[in-house]
């Protein structure tokens, strides 16, 4: 029993520290719906790893980057608002994965589990994928920090500055797409992008520096995570779903609470 | 001896399909301020986007010397406010930046005090500051300023545009700048090119505001001699500048239309 809820806790932890640091650049950038449209073609991408017999992971992260590059290419056009167009690919992704998946006979898929998340089915392969992606995902969060941050701020004075405006963007795409291949397991498509968001939007209260503010959503992240896992354990709630409850009321205390928003 | 640092050579730039500048020549030398006015949607800031390649030319070709390296200030600047920054974790966003130099700088432009400040509740006036504290950091030899006064009150701009003829002087970099306004033109300024769409008219101040009816103008105390009224006027009509004295006889040429 012990085993599998520290396996629980451990790989809800590695989820959390990353996509604190990452959700706060979601936040910066306006990519909330954006990060939500590349989660729901993650079961598209399952879906297309069981049929092509691929790793799961790496079928997650090929399609969102490929997502990603059609979106960035439709929105270049014009065609249609940006917010219509993710409306649009999020929903027919989502569809499409599970019409895809529904064709998988042979092969039964846990449903729910991809689509909420089932912490407490974490194996040792799926820690070894969270603590790998995730360290990579930290590795190029600290190295490109500053070309990151510099284009967040103002693309068109980065440009002038010198920074491969394109580049940098791109690198941000595939971050998110790593990140919601390896929480897709703890969360599920459907809640990945909370767990980035509402901790960074709480640790903005918090914070008064780019670095403070990603440090102190991670915190926040791994708080959530552990009194999601407690609960789950306590009244067998759905593990995912209570992480992000429990994100949710750390966000209402934040802002709830009189502490003043340090911002002078 | 002061160098050529820009040439731009016989620029249009098509958008859609609709001419946004037409045949614009110009050039900036080592140590030269150069202004840019005209109208709203006269192209000045398509013309400053396409120098720093923000931009294509649709024709001609921009000229820049090999050692060109140019420091930009924006017309404003928007940070969400989800992004929590100070002062000095903006200028340290400059690439290759001398972090050892953002104290000089800040002192400067005279807001050494501001820099742990967040960026979100600066004035105007300490915006465009803290923009020119940050092109300076790029160690330009071309300062591009769009707007550089705007959203400043007509003490802090007198103000402004001497701090930006001082570092002119201790530079000797080039100055670009745009003003849509066309009441205060600094008076050093060494160039005044005006276009709409072309080049309409260009010269020194002096050459254009040389009616002494029109330096009567302005009345800021204290002030006499850093600004100097630019008088436009065209044999063609551009709306929105009624405010402009229409009496005879300013002194340089005009373009024609057909």
């Amino acid at each position: 029993m012990l085993e599998f809820l520290i396996r629980a806790l451990l790989g809800g932890l590695g989820v959390a520290a990353v996509a604190g640091p990452l959700g706060a650049f979601v936040v910066w950038r306006r990519m909330a719906y954006f990060g939500d449209t590349l989660a729901h073609s993650a079961l598209l991408g399952v879906a297309l790893g069981f049929l092509f017999n691929i790793n799961l992971n790496l079928a997650i992260v090929v399609l969102c980057v490929g997502l990603a590059a059609v979106l960035v290419t439709l929105q270049k056009k014009h065609i249609i608002a940006t917010d219509t167009l993710l409306g649009i690919l999020a929903h027919s992704s989502l569809s499409l994965g599970l019409v895809a998946v529904s064709f998988l006979d042979n092969i039964r898929i846990d449903l729910m589990a991809y689509l909420f998340g089932d912490l407490l089915a974490v194996s040792q392969t799926d820690l070894y994928w969270i603590y790998g992606g995730g360290l990579a995902v930290l590795a190029l969060l600290v190295a490109f920090w500053k070309p990151l941050l510099a284009v967040t701020v103002n693309e068109e004075l980065a440009k002038v500055e010198g920074y491969p405006v394109e580049a940098i963007r791109l690198l941000m795409m595939l971050l998110v797409a790593l990140v919601i291949a390896v929480a897709m397991k703890i969360v599920g498509v459907l809640l990945i992008t909370s767990l980035m968001i509402i901790p960074a939007a709480t640790a903005r209260k918090l914070s008064s520096t780019p670095i403070q503010m990603a440090a102190i959503s991670s915190v926040i992240g791994c708080l959530a995570v552990c009194g999601g896992v407690w609960a789950s354990y306590h009244w067998d709630t759905p593990t995912g779903p209570s992480v992000v409850v429990c994100a949710a009321l750390l966000f209402l205390i934040a802002y709830t609470s009189p502490l003043k928003r340090r911002i002078a | 001896m002061s160098q050529r640092l820009v040439t731009f050579d016989k620029i249009g730039i098509e958008f859609g399909g609709r001419a946004l500048l037409n045949n614009i020549d110009m050039t900036i030398n080592e140590g030269e301020i150069v202004t840019l006015i005209g109208p709203n949607g006269s192209g000045k800031s398509t013309l400053i986007r396409t120098l720093l390649g923000l931009q294509m030319a649709t024709t001609g070709e921009i000229i820049r010397n090999q050692s060109l390296r140019i420091g930009y200030m924006p017309q404003k600047l928007h940070i969400d406010p989800t992004l929590p920054l100070t002062v000095k974790h903006f200028l340290a966003l400059v690439r290759g930046v001398d972090k050892k130099q953002i104290v000089p700088t800040l002192e400067k432009v005279g807001i050494a005090h501001l820099i742990h400040s967040q960026v979100h509740v600066l004035s105007g006036g300490e915006t465009q500051r803290v923009l020119l504290a940050r092109a300076l950091l790029n160690k330009p030899n071309l300062l591009v300023l769009d707007e550089p006064v705007q959203g400043v009150d007509v003490n802090g701009q007198v103000e402004l545009y001497n701090l930006i003829e001082g570092i002119r002087n201790e530079l000797n970099c080039g100055v670009l700048m745009v003003s849509h306004d066309l009441h205060l033109v600094m008076a050093k300024t060494d160039t005044v090119v005006c276009i709409n769409q072309h080049v309409c008219c260009s010269g020194s101040p002096q050459h254009v505001t040389g009616h002494p009816a029109y330096q009567a103008l302005f009345g800021i105390p204290g002030a006499d001699e850093s600004i100097a009224i630019y008088a436009h006027q065209h044999d063609h009509v551009h709306d929105e500048h009624g405010s402009i004295l229409s009496e005879d006889g300013d002194a340089h040429t005009h373009c024609t239309h057909h």
